[in-house]
This record gives structure tokens, C-alpha cells and sequence, in this order.
């Protein structure tokens, strides 16, 4: 059953999340002061470079980063139905909650649920597939094992799988890459959370099986009604997809506009400078890209003041490469850290 | 035929099977058609795109040309320098070391296609050295002037790869491959393991040089956009086979195979405003190791009818230059991109 | 100009530290990576110190080994007290012999009223250093001139009388030494036949291989046993020596034979030999210029990893009588005066060369550890 929210409250806030890795090396600032904002029922796209932080982001609102990482700072409140499933909600800072506490447990996989970039590592080699969907419906549900495994055969019809009930007792690795995209996002729905985090889900898929995943996650929401955070470094999966769109470059969120806003209308110099350079399907072909000088520095060597300056076109000197710019409304739900916009 | 018009590089059924074994004997059970008859040529000057899904035989068609690895069967012409034709298949691999010098390889991993042990003098001065440039001076110079086009300082030579970011190291594997001015250059994926941000970069400095020394590429991709930009032909494969051949606006604009046309509608745009309903294939990529009867991709197809099942269609030409292997490609009215 | 637009702005060069690490090759990057395992550093200097021990044995050892004397059967250690009424004056208390009435085994007690003094680089028993300049210094000893009564024994004494402290040096030397004979011997047939095995493929690959699964198959000590048993009872101390060294390597090459030959394998396959053949190098340039340095790091920690298997194979089998044998001292000849429960009951020091033994494989245990996570430096 999905759980009934008021559209106008937000879902998901997150203020100046900081989430650091301490190493020999050095401090790696994996995600350094990240906001987001998410509606209910919205697919917010997050989009960034590999190595941007958009996987320690989501790692961090579920509370499962991996050692050494530690939030150090800022908040991630989300929205929680009442308890006794009456009318009205509460919202709690997850950043503040024990990461294995009772009441973290009791939202992680039931509340907001995760899909990873790469289900193999996400089944265990040993346990049927079923299995590990039985054991998280059970985890989360009062019901019984009988019952749990229908939900399951249930579920992994739902998304597409063919014979469910021979498929539940196979093992990850006898299913393909796509077949294995399913049932993940079977376990990850079958406890009806109201936010589905789904990192880079495609990534590892080629393109007509990619198709076939959106396609299923689409008409999922549509009649589950959660929302969904889509993390991807493919700009052509956030524009087919996503309502809103938070642009990341090293650890920090550099723009969050509506989708339309994103591709037309963009203000940050980086997801300008991104949206010219990529190629185009609809481009004439053999002509010149438009590319972004540089490359992304070293985690340990992360330019001080705003992340993006070495590279940037409209850079200016004594502003931009001295503190790091705030974010700042420039329209309807667009945000941007830029100091152009100050 | 003059030598103008022979192209650069023509292959002829080139086909790779890579034996299945198991058990204790390790007996053979049974083959990979990896690639199970190819042909194309590319012509001296133009970029020739081969694209896929991931298995499909892509790597192995372009290592195959290299004789990276051992083809099965087939035959590869290539036209040297003076205008003779040889066929690569049938050299040693000492015959083969001289050709070496006409024809290189970009990687797809910037980070394990460089020896981490050298340095960026001997990484782009080994194969001038082992093609006889032994004075240490001239080696330097001439990688100065490489480092110096692929877009890298000269002074950084004595550091080693790990100094380096993706991009930056793709440049260095560019250098490396542009060191003996060879004519071919295959490009396995060279922009896919790289950032968004950077890709570009490296596809321009692939263009720029390309007119500058007028070379030809085979660019392996799986990005139809990279491939759309970078090709003059693009060349569609499908587990072994190409199932379709064209000029790239073409091919792009009114494909003929029911999969390309997939294919196509699959990428997704980065315009929000162009949400189209898109081919939505059923099931997944035939497996190389049992591929199905017939035309191999009828289980999928959604125009498929009787004879594809038994019978597998020749690749015809349809259109001057355009080569496609479908039953049906007369009568199929296909929607391209735009 | 669009060269310019292109060109990839190289990382900004912050500090020296990173120019450092920009230019540094394998062997310094393994390094550093090394040196922050601390237990394994350690155990480096463990290892380096047992070497010196092995070079300088007759020097650190301060009476002749074989030296025995009835008299002195069973005697106890004597500590040295480094201090005498607040200032430094190494010594050690005489020892006082008494038969116990009841069990009639003599049994002794330190006298305090008799001070040795323990002098450093006293004279002692002639012997040649390196095997090349005489000497008759050692590290420590007592003046024969001035204590003429007195002796020291560090780690008291066996049943025949002999210092164990000195036997002991002599031992490690020889346990010490077989083990890297053993671990040389395993190495050269190891690269050799993994080698061959790892590039060749094909029927060479196979034999090999089937000869390696037949060797592993064998149970070791049984094995060992029997070859052990088999040596003539009249050899040399050399010669069995040498014959230890050869069963003990038998089974040690077949683990690095696969160690390289897996590495070969892996290694053919690596973007950047290809890229080497691609380029036109030749296959000697490819094997010894790309392929070799790479595992290179790889064997000498499997090397390391070896090396303590050996210690303790000589040990034991010598433990059991079936290596070396006296007059040969080793750590295993050693112990084996320690089978007799009843003798350690009383004389619980000739456990002591135990310690070396636990001592030295550890090390080497931790050194190989430590070798091996620094083997690959751009592991990412
Ligand atoms: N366990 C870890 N230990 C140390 N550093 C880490 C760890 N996990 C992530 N990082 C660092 O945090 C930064 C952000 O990583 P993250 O995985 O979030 O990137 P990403 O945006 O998801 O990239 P990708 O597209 O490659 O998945 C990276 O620089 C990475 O090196
Ligand atoms: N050495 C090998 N032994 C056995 N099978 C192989 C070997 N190399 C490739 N194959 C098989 O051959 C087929 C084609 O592989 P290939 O690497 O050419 O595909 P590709 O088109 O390059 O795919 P990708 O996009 O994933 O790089 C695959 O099914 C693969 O499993
Ligand atoms: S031959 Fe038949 S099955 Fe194959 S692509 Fe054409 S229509 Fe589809
Ligand atoms: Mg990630
Ligand atoms: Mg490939």
C-alpha cells in the first residue's frame, strides 16, 4: 500500500550535508555541503562525473557509509507517514539517527529503499534470489514465510520477470544482467517505500535493455506513487525521466532547477558548459564539440572556493576562488551556487 | 582497379569462434561465435563507426584486424604505403612487426592499456625505438612533439602514468599510437571509460587529428551519439554479424534493420522536450554460444515473420552503399532519428 | 585556437610532495607504501638482525659450540646484572654445584658473594670471520687470564655441558641459511617451470601442471620421511645439509611455480602487453621489459611468504631425528634435546631455542605480508 503524504511537503530536505573519508592521504571530502530538496511522487535526477559524490549522497541519507566515511555536518530530514497510519506526518533528521538504531532500521528498505548500480554485488552468491526478497518483506512485515514468498512471486511478476515461481529459487548469478535489475528493484519495492533510490540502475546495461528498466521504473511510480531519486551520469536518462534535476560537481549540488529549466535554461557555468559539450543524437554528424577545458581534480586536491573554478569560463578572480558560493533561488525551484548570482 | 579506389582496409568473412570447454579434459563442447562472418572496408581518410551491445563482438572484430588476436577464418586486405595489397591473415608474426608501423590501436582503459612502470618518454618513444630509432636525443624530440600535439607538456615525460587523470592518459595512449604515423588507427571505446566532461576533448583531438595526418579510423563504440559525430559509415552489429551498413546521416535518418532502428530509439536525448515513445525490445541479446536460427535477431523482433526463423537474410545492398541483412528491408518503413 | 581550448589544463602542481610522487618509479612507490606498515617494518629489522646473527655467529657466540664438559651438564642461566652498587659493571653470579640428596641430580644456586665480570670483545676461541680473517675476539666472554674459574653460560647449558646461548648462534645460522638455500633452489625451479608453463601454454602447460597436482597430492611429511630416511647414515654434515635443502625445496617451487604462471596468464592478457606487441616489440622485449618487472614484486613476496614453511620443515624434520643430525647444530637438533618431558621438567631453558624459531617465522610472516600489500602499488 502506498502511504498516503500531502504533495506540498517536501519529502526529502537536505542542508549542507558534509559526509568526509579521513585516510592516511588525506581528508577525502567525498560530499561537501550538499542541499537537495525532493516532493513526494517526484524523480529527482542526480547527475555529476564519476567520483562527484552522488553515491556517498545516497549512502549517506540511507546511513550506510562504508568506513571511513563519517557525516560530519548538516541535516537530512525526511518526511515520515504517523505512525499509527492515521492522517498527518512527522519528519525526522536521519543524519542525527543512530545508523543501526531501531528507528533508522524500521526506514532503511521499508521507507526509502536502494537500488544499486551493480545487482551482483547487491544478491548474495549463496541465497536465492527469492530468498533475500522473502527475508526483506519479512524484516519489515508482520506476516508469515508462506505469505511472503506469494508477495515475492507477486512482486517479480510485476516487474517483468517470466515464470516467477521457477526464477525465485535461482541463484543471482544464474539470472542476466538485466533479469538481476528486476529483481533488485522487486526487493527494493516490495515493502512500498515512499522513496526508491536507484544508483546509476543502468549504467551497467546496455541501451535496449536500459529501455526496458525505465520503462518499468516509470509505470512502477505511476502506480506505486513513490519518488524516486535517480542517480546517473547520463544526461539523456535524466531528461527522459526526471521531474527535477540537482546537478553535482565535486561533493557540492551546483544547480537544482525543474527538468525544463535544467536543459533550457540553465545558470550554473558548469551545467552549461556540460549540456554543450556532449554529443547529440540529433546533432549533424562530424561536428565540433564544444568541450569543457581541464579535468576533474584529485579528491585530495579539491580547489578551494567554488569547485568549479579552475574550469570555468566566467571565472572571476578574488570571488570565485576564495569561499565557496551558497546556494540562491534565481527562480520556481531553481537553486544555483554560483557567484555570478549573488 | 587504381589504387585510389582500392580501399585501406577490406575484410572478407572474418569470423572468431572461441572454443567452449569444460570438465576435467577440458574437451571442447561446443564454440562462441564472437564474430561469425564480417565484411567491410574502410576507405583511405574516413572514420568507419562500429557499434553494439556489449558482447556482440565488437573488441574482437577490431583486435582480430590487428591480429591482436588469432581470427579463425577470413581474410584482411590492407593496402600499404606503396600501394600493394597484403593480406594480414596469412602473415608470421615477424612479417607482421613491419606492418606494425601502418597500423595502431587506442584502448578503452586509459589505466591498464599504459605500463605503469615507464614513463611518458618510454611509453611514447617505445615503439619509435623498437622501430629503430635508437638515439636517445632524436626519441626525445620527437615525443616532445607528440606530448606537445596530443594536448600534454613536453616537460612532464619523466613522470610515470599514475601522475595522470583519465583523460590526460588517454592522450599519452594517443601518442603512443600516433608515434609511427601509422594510416589505420582502431579505437576501441576510446571516450567510454572517460568523464562526461572529458569525452569531448578527446573525440575533438581524435577529429583534429585525423585532418591533420589524414588518417582512418575504425571507431568501435556502444554511444550512437559519439559514433554519429566521429563516422563518415556506421556499421551496426549484432551478436557477430553486421546487420546493417551506411553513410552516417543515412543510417541515422532512415535506418532499414528493425534493430538499428531500436537501437536509435533506445538512446535517450538530453532535451526533456523530446519524450517519444520508444521501441521497447523484448528479452535480451541473443547468447554468441547458441545463437537462435535463422535471422538471429527474430526472437526480438517486432516485424518479424515465418522465413525469419528458418532462414538467415544476405547481407544486400539496398541503396548504393547501404548494406543491410533483413528479410524484410525493401517493405519495412523504419523510423529514424528525427 | 582550438588546440588551446582542447589542451587538458595539467593538475595544478600544489606541493613538492606530489611532484615527488609524479615522478617516482615502482620501487619507491612500493616503498612508501611499505613503510607504513609498521609490524612489518619491524619485522624487516627482525629479519636484517637474524642475518647479522647468521653472518657474525662466532662472534656473538663466546665458547666453542661442541665444547662439552660432564661436569657442567644441566646448568641453569645465569642473568647478567648490569649494575653493581649503582654503577655499570656487567657481571653475572658463579653458579654453586650440590648433589640433591634425595634425587642425587646435582643441582645448582647462584652465589651472589661470586661476581664474574662480563667483559665486552674479550678473547676467547680463535675462529676466522666471514670465513676469511682470523679472529678470537667476541662480542662478550670472560677474561680467561684474570677469572680463570669463571664461565658464563647466558642461557645455561645441555646435557652434555655445552653453553646453549653459543649453539644456539651456531644454529640459527644453519637453520637460517638452509631455509634460503631452500627458498633459492625453489625459486630458480619455480620461475623456470612456471614460466614455461605460463607463456608456452598448450601441452608444455598441462605437463607441468599434472606434475604439480601429483607432487601437492603426495602428504608431505610422509614424504619428507621417507626421503629423509633414505639419506646414508655416513654422509658428511654437508652433504646432508645439502640433501635437506634439496627434499625440503621439492615441494616449496610447485606453490611459486603457480604463483608466476598465474601471473603469466593474467598478465598476457593485459591491455598493455597487447598494446607492446601492437606496437612491434619483440617477444623478448615484451616479456622482459613489460611483463617480468611486473610480477617481479610479486615473487619476491611469495619468496618471503615461502620462507618460514622451510624454517619450520628443516626444524621439524630435524626435530624428529630425520634432518640434520649431530655434531650439525641447528634450531631442530637443537629441541630435539627437549623431547624428553622429564629433562624439560627440570631443565626448562633447552625450550629456548623455540623462541627463535616462533620469532622468525612470525617475522617473516609479517615481512611477506607487508611486501605482498605494497607488491602492487597501482592497485586502485
Ligand atoms: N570507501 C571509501 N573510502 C575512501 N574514499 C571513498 C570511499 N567511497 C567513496 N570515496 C570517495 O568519495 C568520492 C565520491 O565517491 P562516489 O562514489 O560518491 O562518487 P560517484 O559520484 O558515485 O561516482 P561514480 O559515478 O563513479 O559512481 C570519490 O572521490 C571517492 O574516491
Ligand atoms: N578470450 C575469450 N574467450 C572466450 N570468449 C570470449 C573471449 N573474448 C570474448 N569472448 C566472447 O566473445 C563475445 C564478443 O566479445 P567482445 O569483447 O568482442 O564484445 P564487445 O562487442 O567488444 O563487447 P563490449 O561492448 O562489452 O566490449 C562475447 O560473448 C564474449 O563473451
Ligand atoms: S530478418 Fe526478420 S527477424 Fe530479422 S530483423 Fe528482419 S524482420 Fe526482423
Ligand atoms: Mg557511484
Ligand atoms: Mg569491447
Amino acid at each position: 500500500m502506498p502511504r498516503i503524504l500531502m504533495d506540498a511537503e517536501p519529502l526529502l530536505s537536505v542542508r549542507n550535508l558534509k559526509t568526509y573519508f579521513q585516510q592516511d592521504e588525506g581528508t577525502v571530502k567525498a560530499v561537501d555541503g550538499v542541499y537537495l530538496d525532493m516532493n513526494p511522487r517526484a524523480t529527482l535526477g542526480v547527475v555529476g562525473e564519476s567520483g562527484c559524490g552522488k553515491s556517498v549522497t545516497a549512502r549517506s541519507i540511507l546511513r550506510i557509509v562504508d568506513r571511513p566515511g563519517r557525516i560530519v555536518e548538516g541535516e537530512i530530514w525526511f518526511r515520515r507517514p504517523a505512525a499509527n497510519g492515521g492522517p498527518g506526518s512527522h519528519a525526522v533528521d536521519l543524519a542525527k539517527l543512530e545508523p543501526n538504531g531501531l528507528q533508522m532500521r524500521s526506514i532503511r528498505g521499508a521507507e526509502i529503499a536502494l537500488i544499486f548500480q551493480e545487482p551482483m554485488s547487491s544478491f548474495s552468491p549463496v541465497h536465492s534470489v527469492g530468498n533475500q526478497i522473502v527475508e526483506a518483506i519479512m524484516l519489515h512485515q508482520e506476516i508469515g514465510r508462506r505469505e511472503a514468498r506469494d508477495r515475492a512471486i507477486q512482486m517479480l511478476r510485476r516487474v517483468g520477470v517470466s515464470s516467477p515461481d521457477q526464477r525465485i529459487d535461482q541463484l543471482a548469478h544464474q539470472l542476466s544482467g538485466g533479469l538481476r535489475q528486476r529483481a533488485m528493484i522487486a526487493m527494493a519495492l516490495s515493502c512500498s517505500p515512499t522513496l526508491l533510490i536507484a544508483d546509476e540502475p543502468t549504467t551497467a546495461l546496455d541501451v535496449t535493455t536500459q529501455t526496458q528498466i525505465l520503462e518499468l521504473m516509470r509505470q512502477l511510480q505511476q502506480e506505486d506513487g513513490m519518488a524516486i531519486m535517480l542517480i546517473t551520469h547520463d544526461l539523456g536518462v535524466i531528461a527522459e525521466m526526471a521531474t527535477d534535476v540537482a546537478v553535482m560537481y565535486l561533493g557540492r549540488v551546483v544547480e537544482q532547477a525543474p527538468v525544463d529549466a535544467i536543459f533550457h535554461a540553465p545558470k550554473h557555468p558548469y551545467t552549461r558548459a556540460l549540456l554543450r559539450s556532449i554529443p547529440r543524437m540529433r546533432a549533424r554528424s562530424r561536428e565540433r564539440l564544444t568541450p569543457i577545458a581541464g579535468s576533474v581534480p584529485h579528491p585530495y586536491d579539491r580547489p578551494a572556493g567554488c569547485p568549479f573554478h579552475p574550469r570555468c569560463p566566467d571565472f572571476i578572480a578574488g570571488t570565485c576562488d576564495r569561499e565557496p558560493p551558497a546556494p540562491r533561488a534565481v527562480g520556481d525551484r531553481h537553486i544555483v551556487s554560483c557567484f555570478l548570482y549573488e | 582497379m587504381s589504387a585510389a579506389a582500392t580501399p585501406l582496409l577490406r575484410v572478407a568473412g572474418l569470423q572468431k569462434l572461441f572454443p567452449v570447454r569444460k570438465g576435467f579434459l577440458k574437451r571442447t563442447v561446443g564454440h562462441v561465435r564472437a564474430v561469425d562472418g564480417v565484411d567491410f572496408h574502410i576507405d583511405q581518410g574516413e572514420t568507419l563507426g562500429l557499434v553494439g551491445e556489449s558482447g556482440c563482438g565488437k573488441t574482437t572484430t577490431a583486435r582480430c584486424i590487428l591480429r591482436a588476436i588469432e581470427p579463425t577464418g577470413g581474410e584482411i586486405f590492407m593496402r600499404r604505403a606503396d600501394g600493394s595489397v597484403v593480406e594480414l591473415g596469412g602473415l608470421r608474426e615477424s612479417e607482421l612487426r613491419a606492418l606494425r608501423r601502418e597500423m595502431q590501436m587506442i584502448f578503452q582503459d586509459p589505466f591498464t592499456s599504459l605500463n605503469p612502470r615507464m614513463t611518458l618518454l618510454d611509453l611514447v618513444g617505445e615503439p619509435l625505438l623498437v622501430h629503430g630509432m635508437k638515439s636517445r636525443r632524436e626519441r626525445e624530440e620527437r615525443v616532445a612533439e607528440l606530448l606537445r600535439r596530443v594536448g600534454l607538456r613536453p616537460e612532464y615525460m619523466r613522470r610515470f602514468p599514475h601522475a595522470f587523470s583519465g583523460g590526460e592518459r588517454q592522450r599519452i595512449g594517443i601518442a603512443r599510437a600516433l608515434a609511427l604515423q601509422p594510416r589505420l588507427v582502431v579505437a576501441d571505446e576510446p571516450v567510454s571509460a572517460l568523464d562526461v566532461s572529458v569525452q569531448a576533448q578527446i573525440l575533438n583531438l581524435l577529429f583534429d587529428l585525423q585532418e591533420e595526418f589524414r588518417l582512418t579510423y575504425l571507431f568501435v563504440a556502444h554511444d550512437l551519439s559519439v559514433v554519429r559525430y566521429i563516422s563518415n559509415r556506421v556499421a551496426v552489429m549484432y551478436v557477430g554479424r553486421i546487420v546493417e551498413l551506411g553513410e552516417t546521416e543515412e543510417l541515422f535518418t532512415s535506418p532499414k534493420h528493425p534493430y538499428t532502428a531500436a537501437l536509435l530509439s533506445a538512446v535517450p536525448e538530453p532535451d526533456p522536450r523530446t519524450r517519444t515513445k520508444r521501441i521497447v525490445l523484448q528479452g535480451e541479446v541473443a547468447n554468441p554460444a547458441s545463437p537462435p536460427s535463422g535471422c538471429y535477431f527474430h526472437p526480438r523482433c517486432p516485424h518479424a515473420i515465418e522465413v525469419c526463423r528458418t532462414q538467415a537474410p544476405a547481407f544486400q545492398e539496398i541503396s548504393p552503399g547501404h548494406l543491410v541483412g533483413c528479410h524484410r528491408a525493401h517493405e519495412l518503413r523504419l523510423a529514424g532519428v528525427e | 585556437m582550438a588546440l588551446a581550448a582542447d589542451a587538458g589544463r595539467v593538475p595544478s602542481v600544489s606541493t613538492t610532495d606530489q611532484q615527488r610522487i609524479f615522478v617516482a618509479s615502482q620501487w619507491q612507490l612500493m616503498w612508501w607504501r611499505f613503510r607504513k606498515h609498521r609490524v612489518a617494518v619491524a619485522s624487516a629489522v627482525v629479519v636484517a638482525g637474524f642475518y647479522l646473527a647468521v653472518l657474525g655467529a662466532e662472534f656473538l657466540a663466546y665458547s666453542d659450540p661442541n665444547a662439552s664438559e660432564a661436569q657442567r651438564s644441566l646448568m641453569p642461566p645465569q642473568p647478567i646484572h648490569w649494575f653493581d652498587d649503582g654503577r655499570f659493571r656487567p657481571h653475572v653470579y658463579g653458579l654453586k654445584g650440590a648433589r640433591d640428596p634425595k634425587t642425587f641430580k646435582r643441582v645448582y644456586q647462584a652465589d651472589p658473594r661470586q661476581k664474574i665480570p662480563v667483559r665486552f670483545f674479550a678473547q676467547g676461541f680463535e675462529y676466522r670471520f666471514l670465513g676469511l680473517i682470523p679472529m678470537s675476539r667476541h662480542l662478550i666472554g670472560v677474561d680467561p687470564a684474570r677469572d680463570a674459574a669463571g664461565t658464563i653460560f647466558l642461557l645455561g647449558t645441555d646435557v652434555q655441558g655445552r653453553d646453549l646461548w653459543s649453539r644456539l648462534m651456531y644454529g640459527t645460522r644453519i637453520s637460517l641459511t638452509i631455509g634460503l638455500l631452500g627458498v633459492t633452489a625453489s625459486l630458480v625451479l619455480g620461475v623456470v617451470l612456471g614460466g614455461l608453463s605460463g607463456f608456452y601454454g598448450g601441452v608444455t602447460d598441462t605437463v607441468i601442471q599434472r606434475i604439480i597436482e601429483i607432487l601437492r597430492s603426495i602428504p608431505t611429511i610422509p614424504l619428507w620421511m621417507g626421503l629423509a630416511a633414505a639419506l646414508p647414515r655416513d654422509w658428511s654434515i654437508v652433504q646432508v645439509y645439502f640433501a635437506i635443502t634439496v627434499i625440503i625445496s621439492l615441494l616449496g617451487w610447485t606453490e611459486l611455480a603457480r604463483v608466476i604462471r598465474g601471473r603469466f596468464l593474467a598478465l598476457r592478457e593485459e591491455d598493455f602487453v597487447v598494446s607492446a606487441r601492437l606496437v612491434g616489440c619483440s617477444q623478448m622485449r615484451t616479456i622482459f621489459v613489460h611483463m617480468v618487472p611486473s610480477f617481479m614484486s610479486h615473487i619476491i613476496a611469495a619468496t618471503t611468504l615461502a620462507l618460514p614453511a622451510m624454517i619450520i620443515s628443516e626444524t621439524a624434520l630435524s626435530f624428529l631425528g630425520l634432518g640434520l643430525r649431530p655434531p650439525a647444530i641447528s634450531w631442530g637438533v637443537l629441541l630435539q634435546q627437549a623431547q624428553n618431558v622429564q629433562t624439560v621438567a627440570i631443565s626448562p631453558w633447552l625450550m629456548i631455542p623455540a623462541v627463535p624459531v616462533i620469532i622468525a617465522v612470525m617475522a617473516f610472516n609479517f615481512l611477506g605480508d607487508g611486501l605482498r600489500d605494497a607488491a602492487d602499488p597501482y592497485g586502485r
